[in-house]
């Protein structure tokens, strides 16, 4: 047996190999909901109704899916371009922290029409210096980013752990570590009566369909794959490497910060160092189960968040861990490689 | 003929899907012969080595080696029947001493201490015995090619074979080299080994083979003796057709382009340029001849907006060439070609289209307010592939699935497009087949006699005196005083190769 390349790759397996990669997934999956003793089928009917079930479930699959979506288009901008951030986490708290920071008052008196805008540009722009200067090591000094932006995680999660301990603690919350909580002005408005479900899931397929014309159309898109896939012919097609990298890692690390910011504004309100249960390493995940296309992951956060949502559900009435969600998902990433693997090439005997 | 060869490829053939690689193809060795197959890129000549090697399994056909057939698929039998095979890139680990290298893979893991004497001793034996002196504790990496080159060698002996197949042997080494080489197959197949050496140079085939089997389309399309051929009648057999490689004619030179004067040119990692004088007028080619590896690149470099001098004066075009990067370069109507089309030349994934308009997204044809224009980038696209008779795909084609031939008639069409004042082109024809090299060569001239400077930066000989109004030895990072067309020779040359200057100056 050996594998050759496929001349293109089909149209209709590219759309489906995500859709076999999920099911493939939840087979397996299913062995381990067996083995704890639980009926399979069943266990993901109540994952589909803890999902999806009712208008409370719908609403809070999509209030987890925003910050996945953001998450997952800053790895699959970066990823596209072969920088490699694996600092979505770091930079989502260190958005996070910033609008906490800003946003626990408001001395200039600003309405909420400008004050959200301005504290979405200041966690956007926390994320992206969190991955600016790690980009800018790999082309100055060719320090491996992979290593900067993973570790760059604990670093910052540990400031905010010493921000709500210390000078951001909120005195009035009984001594749980938790930062003083945003001015009410400053909440994203909910966009459904009587749930969590907030602007930021507008915004963030706004964004979504933003990068897919950024990606397609734009001379700033093409030169960013071409310095991630070839930058030896993008130099020498006259591309500024540095400069095409350095942007990219700027909308990267923005996305990734503004996936806190908007955590921060439309649902808690506070920053605790528990306000993302991984949003940062899932984006990963829903950037890959996308193959990088923007407006794919917009579907694959879906499916992580109704996982997630779902199975939280399916463990309270059935006694299954909810780490099976947990589980799945990465099992996803694993047969998604190999769906992708099989979409690039085909077997020969 | 004895009466028993001693490699029987008997009848191959082998399909991939609807694509014949080899049809019926059968070839036969004899002891102590040296075999050429010569076919251009895509005439199945790998692949027929693939399957001799067990590689790929053949749809009918058989192989014997003395007569025994080999299992098909099986790549264990090939080596154990004494047949050695040297890749084109080559397989040694550039960490590793010589010695270390040639043992790989002859030790069993669970020995209990390494032979190393008796494998020094026996390497020492092999390499007196075929003349190839290489020092058995130096390591790899500070070797240069054509002593890599031997060390593989070194290593199919060391495994007992009998038969050597080398792929494209010739493609990394300089001329000097590669007579070398030829010189030790001669004397291998003295001492009874027998060789096959595949290949697309005609003047290699007539040089160092006994025998010769010409591939084309996957068939065995002739079989000759060197003694009973010519090169003209194999090129023809190869090629399906006459190849005319065209030649210049006199044409008169306009204004000057290109003016270097004492350059200095750094390149870390590379060779520097040092006090070089050039000039390049309008409607000429300047051939720059030399090995590999004296300051081409750099040279490459500085026409092409990558690197910068140092010290003297360089204008293109009129302009500073202190000031001047790549997009200028091409806004200036620079054309460039890359020495090494695959990394510097094109991006593999990208479709057609995004490759040829690359460089390009400074002119408001192709991108306006930071939006790529892509009808237009497309139709430019479809246009160069119509002009340059570019074939194996449309504007949404991967570029890396064409072949060497059809990628450099994109690099080609997408800088001759829009008729640039000046073209760089940096070991044009390297690796191509005979049909791709005439028809590079064609498009260079014919962009000279429209009236562009074309600098043609070489290390072939024949393609410099084809091609070349004037021509300039590029060794050790300095330029040789230029030679007029009329007194370029072989002779000549490969003295300025050489380094050998004196009694040119005159002919400026």
């Amino acid at each position: 047996m050996r594998f050759e390349r496929r001349e293109r790759a089909p149209a209709v397996l590219v759309v489906l190999a995500p859709v076999v990669a999920v099911v493939v997934a939840l087979i397996l999956a299913g062995g381990l909901i067996a083995l704890s003793g639980a009926p399979v089928f069943e266990a993901y009917g109540r994952i589909a109704i803890g999902a999806f079930g009712s208008k409370l479930a719908i609403t809070e699959t999509l209030t987890r899916a925003t910050p996945l979506i953001l998450t997952g288009l800053a790895a699959a901008v970066a990823f596209r371009a072969q920088v490699w951030n694996i600092g979505a986490e770091g930079q989502l708290y260190a958005g996070a922290l910033a609008v906490a920071w800003f946003g626990a008052a408001n001395p200039l008196g600003l309405p909420p029409g400008l004050l959200i805008p301005a504290l979405m540009a200041a966690g956007a722009v926390a994320g992206m210096i969190l991955l600016v200067v790690p980009v800018a090591l790999r082309l100055r000094f060719g320090v491996d980013e992979v290593v900067t932006t993973l570790l760059g995680n604990f670093i910052v999660l540990l400031f905010v752990s010493l921000a709500v301990e210390g000078f951001l603690k909120d005195p009035m919350a009984f001594g749980w570590p938790q930062s003083v909580p945003i001015v009410p002005e400053a909440s994203l408005p909910r966009i459904v009566d009587r749930s969590r479900l907030h602007l930021g899931l507008v915004i963030a397929a706004g964004l979504a369909v933003a990068v897919f014309f950024i990606n397609r159309v734009t001379v700033f898109g093409m030169q960013s794959r071409a310095a991630g896939l070839n930058p030896a012919a993008a130099r020498f097609a006259g591309v500024p490497i540095s400069g095409t990298l350095i942007r990219v890692a700027c909308l990267s690390g923005g996305l990734a910060g503004l996936a806190g910011a908007v955590e921060v504004l439309g649902v808690k309100g506070f920053v605790t160092t528990d306000l993302s249960p991984g949003f940062g390493y899932s984006g990963i995940i829903v950037a890959m189960l996308a193959a990088l296309n923007p407006l794919g992951v917009v579907a694959a956060a879906l499916f992580v968040a109704a996982m997630f949502v779902g199975a939280d559900g399916m463990s309270r009435t059935m006694g299954v861990p909810s780490f099976i969600a947990d589980v799945t998902v990465s099992l996803s990433l694993l047969t998604m490689l190999v769906a992708l693997f099989f979409t690039t090439y085909r077997v020969r005997r | 003929m004895t009466a028993e060869p001693i490699l029987l490829l008997d009848r191959i053939t082998k399909r991939f899907g609807a694509i014949t690689a080899n049809e019926d193809v059968t070839v036969s060795l004899a002891q102590g012969e040296v075999l050429a197959l010569l076919g251009e890129n895509g005439a199945g000549k790998t692949t027929l080595m693939n399957i001799l090697f067990g590689h790929y399994v053949p749809d009918s056909g058989s192989v014997r080696v003395a007569g025994r057939a080999l299992r098909l698929g099986v790549p264990r039998d090939a080596i154990d029947a004494g047949v050695g095979m040297v890749h084109q890139h080559f397989t040694l680990a550039p960490n590793l001493t010589v010695l270390e290298n040639v043992m790989t893979g002859t030790e069993r893991l669970s020995a209990w201490r390494s032979g190393a004497a008796a494998a020094r001793s026996r390497l020492a034996k092999l390499a007196e015995r075929f003349g190839l002196v290489v020092d058995p504790d130096a390591r790899v990496s500070d070797l240069s090619v054509g002593q890599q080159q031997r060390v593989e060698i070194l290593k199919a002996l060391y495994n007992n074979a009998r038969i050597l197949i080398l792929d494209e042997p010739t493609a990394v080494l300089t001329r000097g080299e590669a007579e070398r080489l030829f010189d030790t197959l001669r004397g291998m197949a003295g001492q009874g080994l027998s060789i096959i050496f595949i290949s697309h140079k005609l003047h290699e085939v007539m040089a160092g083979a006994d025998r010769v089997i010409v591939l084309r389309g996957g068939r065995v399309s002739a079989e000759r003796r060197t003694a009973d051929t010519n090169q003209a009648e194999l090129a023809e057999l190869m090629v399906g057709r006459r190849v005319q490689r065209p030649v210049r004619a006199a044409r008169p030179v306009g204004e000057v382009l290109i003016e270097a004067r004492a350059a200095d040119v750094p390149m870390p990692g590379g060779v520097p340029l040092r006090a070089v004088d050039f000039t390049l007028r309008a409607a000429e080619v300047l051939g720059i001849i030399g090995v590999s590896g004296n300051g081409q690149t750099t040279l490459a470099h500085l026409l092409s907006g990558l690197a910068r001098p140092k010290a003297g004066q360089v204008s293109i075009l009129g302009r500073d060439a202190a000031g001047l990067d790549a997009r200028a370069m091409v806004g200036l109507g620079v054309g460039r070609i890359p020495e090494d089309r695959n990394t510097e030349g094109a991006v593999g994934d990208f479709p057609l289209w995004q490759n040829a308009v690359l460089e390009r997204l400074g002119d408001p044809r192709f991108a306006r307010r930071g939006l790529v224009r892509r009808g237009a980038a497309r139709a430019f696209c479809a246009d160069v592939a119509r002009r340059f008779d570019l074939r194996g795909g449309g504007p949404e084609t991967q570029t890396r699935r064409l072949s060497g031939g059809n990628m450099q008639k994109l690099i080609l069409g997408r800088n001759l497009a829009d008729a640039p004042r000046v073209l760089i082109a940096a070991q044009p024809t390297r690796g191509l087949d005979e049909g791709a090299i005439a028809a590079v060569h064609a498009a260079l001239l014919a962009a000279a006699e429209a009236g562009t400077g074309v600098v043609l930066i070489s290390e072939d000989l024949d393609e410099v005196i084809a091609l070349a109004d004037r021509a300039q030895a590029i060794v050790g990072g300095r330029l040789s005083p230029p030679v007029e067309a009329d007194r370029l020779d072989a002779t000549r040359l490969g003295l300025m190769m050489a380094g050998s200057w004196e009694g040119l100056a005159d002919a400026v």
